[in-house]
């Protein structure tokens, strides 16, 4: 994306993860790969988090990034890779879901 | 992703330079491009097509799905002139995502009393681009008036590739502009790419209304970079 809303390196997603990683600690990148109607976060959209579920960014501002640390955690044990869907048809819709209607998938995987 | 890979994406990054990740979603490998070197066949049209729009997309190629991430600069918008002008549109462009910088050797105007928070260069655009170089993704205002400020940086961004030029002054004015950068070997296609007089013609009168003609011209600039759809967005 044409990037208009990083302001500063501070609140760069790869930035931190770079950061994080530097200082030794595990990181696992989730990246918006695909969304279809009003998704609220475009493609190319990065939530970075660490082993304790510390995180920077979002790929949904706010609707599913809890389920996405989840997932992260357990992608940064086994060094799996992971492709996770979301949208108001998900059956945890009612838990995680996108209440705007949207679908997004959203690639997890591990730093190094 | 590969810390290498990850490192290489950041320092073009912070470089200003354009790239675009490539990840392959089944093997999970990822690899950088470069917008300055093109890729063949299928994936050179849809990483051309990223460079160009900005979007990142997953696309199907050879019965593999890769992610294109593409990673384009912040704007940079460099104002020649830290004039009546220059304050409206410094305080505009940075409400709509750009990176603001003001030059003009003037001291009396070039004060950070009227321009609060903005870089403020109070020296000769000829000093200022030997250390910043205006890039494909800066977007120049030249908004003197004055030749000895604004020809050397308008030249200076027609070479660079700079996404926007323009220039304020009369039609007469820029008439004789054109006549001096003929003089100096500026191509005719180049000069074609000022947009003067500078803005969108919505028949703007006041320094706020100039601004934001300009920054609507600068946007219009950015949004269809590279796109030989639309060149130029004067209606004048």
């Amino acid at each position: 994306m044409i990037d208009t809303e990083r302001r500063d390196g501070l609140s760069d997603p790869l930035t931190i993860a770079q950061t994080w990683m530097e200082q030794g600690r595990d990181v696992a990148i989730a990246t918006v790969v695909e969304t279809w109607g009003s998704a609220p976060r475009p493609s190319g959209s990065h939530l970075v988090i660490d082993a304790r579920g510390n995180f920077e960014g979002s790929v949904s501002g706010g609707c599913v990034e809890g389920a996405v640390i989840a997932e992260a955690t357990s992608v940064i044990e086994t060094g799996e890779a992971r492709m996770l869907e979301f949208g108001v048809s998900d059956e945890t819709a009612w838990q995680v879901g996108l209440s705007c209607g949207g679908r997004i998938r959203i690639y997890v995987e591990r730093l190094g | 992703m590969d810390p290498s890979t990850l490192k290489q994406l950041n320092s073009q990054r912070s470089a200003r330079r354009a790239v675009v990740l490539v990840t392959d979603l089944d093997e999970g490998r990822s690899h950088v491009i470069q917008e300055t070197s093109p890729v063949e066949g299928p994936l050179g049209d849809a990483v051309a097509t990223a460079f160009r729009t900005g979007r990142s997309a997953t696309v199907q190629i050879d019965g593999r799905a890769l992610f294109l991430n593409a990673h384009l600069p912040p704007p940079r918008l460099v104002m020649i002139g830290a004039v009546h002008i220059s304050q409206a549109l410094a305080s505009m462009a940075r409400l709509a995502g750009f990176d603001v910088e003001i030059i003009d050797p003037r001291t009396a105007f070039a004060t950070q009393e009227r321009f609060q928070g903005v870089p403020l260069h109070a020296q000769w655009p000829q000093d200022v681009l030997a250390v910043r170089p205006f890039d494909p993704f800066t977007a120049v205002a030249a908004l003197t008036h004055d030749p000895k400020i604004d020809d050397f940086p308008l030249q200076a961004a027609l070479e660079a590739g700079c996404f926007y030029v323009g220039a304020l002054g009369s039609r007469k004015t820029h008439a004789s502009r054109m006549e001096r950068f003929v003089a100096s070997g500026v191509s005719r296609a180049d000069i074609e790419r000022i947009h003067a007089p500078i803005g969108l013609d919505i028949g703007a009168s006041s320094p706020a209304e100039i601004a934001v003609a300009t920054l609507a011209q600068v946007i219009h600039a950015l949004r269809t970079r590279g796109s030989s759809r639309v060149e130029k967005s004067d209606v004048a």
